[in-house]
């Protein structure tokens, strides 16, 4: 039996760079490099894990520009156009979020990336186009300075808050 | 300080293509087997340890940020994005309390006047308020949680072109 929190804290800092990186994470979590692996498997299939591979950073890569767009669309049509915003490779995230009236009118987001602000406005055009919605409020949000970007962690362990010190 | 080449690899061209191989092909489908590095190695003609050395050397870079899950949000534990309208001059200072809480894994401005943006992650609802009730009592700014409803996006991964004059659509 496998303990799903135990895996979920070992695995949020990534899998081990070594030959049999499964049998390392079965190691710290008192399970089997099978179990380990077929546990991954289930929770891939189940949806609690969206993807599992290989994690950039953008900005490294030179895509140093991205905005989160965000739109005020009338409630019943933001399950059409929040999936008509989710297909574009360039978009790497489509979500519902609750408007905060006043300060806040917008209820659906998501997130372009490219290589410059030329570039990002250039997919948001593909975008407004492609989905017909010139006619929709929305703004971009550009990014700025990065404070702070790392996986997330989900279960703070001891060796965590180390780490974090550190 | 040029890059140490890997294995027979000597050739920078060649290199950054394999780099962009690498990636690509692996933000999605990584192998689920007991060797999947080695698995990786067949798929790019490379030896088990030339990935190893490469995916190691690309986490120095900071290029890389891990070989692991990309969780679905709110699935485990809770999380959120919550905006603070900071004034300017207070921009670095609030900024950096935010960024001192573990919970946190994203922290950008964002040109807007609502101009600091993060993620805040923790393993239930109640751990999350209280740690956004905490963040707002040390600001003294008022934080405006908004947390996903629906996810309409299929992760894929992100396409990367890392080839001057290559195509990507």
């Amino acid at each position: 039996m496998i303990n799903e929190r135990k895996l979920i804290a070992a695995l949020q800092h990534g899998l081990p760079l070594v030959s049999h990186p499964y049998a390392v994470i079965a190691d710290q979590i008192g399970s089997t490099e099978t179990e380990v692996i077929d546990y991954i498997r289930f929770m891939k299939d189940k949806g609690d894990i969206k993807r599992f591979g290989v994690v950039v950073h953008h900005r490294q890569l030179g895509y140093n520009s991205n905005a989160m767009v965000v739109w005020d669309i009338p409630d019943d049509r933001v399950d059409e156009l929040g999936e008509c915003f989710g297909q574009f490779d360039f978009v790497t995230l489509s979500y519902r979020r609750p408007r905060h009236l006043p300060d806040w009118p917008y209820n659906l987001f998501c997130m372009i990336h490219g290589k410059d602000r030329t570039d990002v406005l250039k997919n948001l055009d593909l975008m407004v186009q492609h989905c017909n919605v010139a006619d929709i409020r929305h703004e971009p949000l550009f990014s700025n300075r990065c404070f702070k970007q790392r996986g997330a962690i989900y279960i703070h362990t001891d060796d965590d808050k180390k780490a974090h010190r550190a | 300080m040029a890059a140490e080449p890997i294995g027979h690899l000597d050739r920078h061209h060649h290199k950054t293509e394999l780099i962009q191989q690498l990636l690509n092909a692996f933000q999605h489908d990584f192998p689920l087997s007991a060797t999947p590095y080695a698995d990786i190695a067949d798929k790019l003609g490379i030896t088990e340890q030339a990935v190893i050395d490469l995916l190691t050397q690309l986490k120095q870079q900071n290029i890389l940020s891990r070989v692991g899950a990309v969780f679905r949000p709110n699935r485990v534990g809770a999380s959120t994005l919550a905006a603070m309208a900071v004034p300017e001059h207070r921009l670095e200072e609030v900024a950096d309390i935010i960024s001192s809480y573990p919970a946190v894994n994203h922290n950008y401005e964002r040109e807007h006047h609502f101009n600091l943006w993060f993620v805040a992650t923790a393993e239930n609802a109640e751990h999350l308020d209280s740690i956004l009730n905490d963040m707002e009592k040390k600001t003294a700014i008022r934080i405006l949680s908004l947390p996903m409803e629906k996810d309409y996006h299929i992760d894929l991964g992100f396409p990367l072109q890392l080839i001057q004059g290559g195509h990507h659509d």
